[in-house]
């Protein structure tokens, strides 16, 4: 069975290792932060200017000058730091942070990722997703298989607008975990109960797929509840 | 050397139509709310306002979008949430639209401010934004080439100023504030408390007064209970 939105994100987060400087995205993305495990020290980089933030404030307890880039009323972590934009998009763009945990619309084989625009009348909005994607030393994707209309998400080539050629280095969905390898992509992981046939049926690319993909160890409330696309 | 003044009607009462406005602020934080509302009440017209969002009728730039005061909005991010008044004056072709990835929209704005003619960024290489800008091959890498961008105004928020217009921030009302205070003609500064030359420890002030023309004090009681509380 599919694995749940917390699935993705405690699947996720069993990957960040003690020490890492972690942006997240919206959506599934947040979700990681809830599953860190408890010996790691993992500092969350919202790129308004906090590097240590901390679960939502209480209600009530809100401090009006203290929001995550969602916008939601956040707390501080003790040892963490505040800063203006531009040190906050030193860190992005530098290289510093270790790992950036994004939502997508569409990725390639090759890594591209499409996360900003749909074509269309609408206002376009970038935010900071480019800059992430481009500095961040490892940026991995966390996405439902497909969209809700049943639509891969994972492409041979993106149709939407790109955010980032060549970024994307794991792509962890409610049905696997693949690696980009190059120029193609790596079966790593299978979710509980799901098949690769399932996987390769659901993905509108070639996927390299090693003999005995192991399934991966996600608790069972996390597996078995069909999921909406984000 | 004393920078106050009285109020937020006279801070902005010199600002002409067609001006290019920076404000300051990410989601509530560090919005010059009082300032960008007595901007409205000036009705101006034709201006370009450099603001990472898109407004909202609280925090009173989605208000000057709605009144049409707003030639072109140079962003980021103008689609969260609340931003009504971008999205239908834009669906109707009344408001031009510059979008910047929000690492090139601060540095540019940081380049101006501090005498640089622009810099080479690897962000937006190969994507639409990346549109008739240069590009240039450093060891091996793309990068694009953006132009420094300054402005005639800039509306920001501070926490606590001195006379001369020494400020300090707290939490994440920074984002943009010290940045923009260094990349405009008239900086003016919108703070909650005002303390004697000399009450600011030099360590703490993140914005030195040479950046800064003029300041307003607009006190917040909710502040001052939670500042209270966090000390």
């Amino acid at each position: 069975m599919p694995l749940t939105r917390e699935g993705i994100a405690f699947r996720i987060a069993r990957d960040l290792p003690d020490g890492s400087f972690v942006n997240l995205g919206v959506g599934i993305p947040t979700l990681v932060a809830r599953f860190v495990p408890p010996d790691r020290t993992i500092l969350i980089h919202s790129e308004n200017g906090i590097l240590g933030a901390g679960p939502k404030a209480a209600p009530g307890e809100e401090d009006p000058d203290l929001v995550n880039a969602n916008g939601d009323y956040v707390t501080l972590m003790p040892g963490a730091s505040l800063f203006d934009h531009a040190l906050s998009f030193t860190m992005i763009r530098g290289g510093h942070l270790t790992h950036a945990v994004l939502g997508a619309l569409q990725v390639s084989r090759r890594g591209d990722l499409a996360n900003w625009r749909i074509p269309g009348p609408r206002v376009p909005g970038v935010g900071g997703a480019m800059d992430i994607a481009v500095g961040a030393q490892q940026v991995w994707v966390a996405t439902t298989h497909t969209t809700d209309q049943g639509e891969p998400k994972i492409v041979e080539e993106c149709t939407y607008p790109l955010t980032a050629a060549r970024c994307v280095r794991r792509i962890y969905t409610d049905l696997a975990v693949l690696r980009v390898e190059g120029e193609h992509l790596v079966l790593e992981e299978l979710a509980p109960g799901v098949t690769v046939e399932e996987v390769l049926q659901r993905t509108s690319t070639r996927l390299t797929v090693p003999d005995g993909v192991p399934t991966m160890e996600v608790p069972a409330e996390f597996a078995g509840i069909p999921l909406l696309a984000s | 050397m004393d920078r106050v003044v009285a109020t937020c009607d006279e801070a902005v009462a010199d600002i002409p139509n067609g001006a290019f406005i920076m404000i300051g602020g990410f989601g509530p934080p560090g919005i010059p709310v009082n300032l960008v509302q007595a901007l409205r009440r000036r009705r101006l017209r034709d201006l370009v306002l450099i603001y990472c969002g898109g407004g909202t009728e609280e925090d009173g730039i989605g208000g000057l979008i709605a009144d049409g005061a707003v030639r072109k909005l140079i962003t980021s991010y103008p689609t969260h949430p609340g931003a009504s008044a971008v999205r239908e004056r834009y669906l109707r072709e009344e408001i031009e639209l510059e979008v910047l990835p929000q690492g090139t929209f601060v540095e540019r704005i940081r380049a101006a401010g501090a005498g640089l003619g622009g810099f080479y960024t690897p962000t937006g290489v190969g994507t639409e934004l990346a549109e008739g800008k240069e590009v240039r091959i450093i060891d091996g890498r793309a990068y694009l080439f953006e132009l420094p961008l300054r402005a005639d105004y800039a509306l920001i928020k501070a926490y606590r100023a001195d006379r001369w217009g020494n400020l300090t921030y707290r939490r994440t009302m920074r984002n943009f504030n010290p940045i923009m205070a260094t990349a405009a003609n008239i900086v003016i500064a919108e703070v909650d408390e005002l303390v004697p030359v000399g009450g600011l420890s030099p360590e703490e002030i993140e914005t030195p007064c040479i950046f800064v023309d003029r300041v307003v004090v607009v006190p917040r009681e909710e502040i001052r209970r939670v500042a209270r509380e966090s000390r």
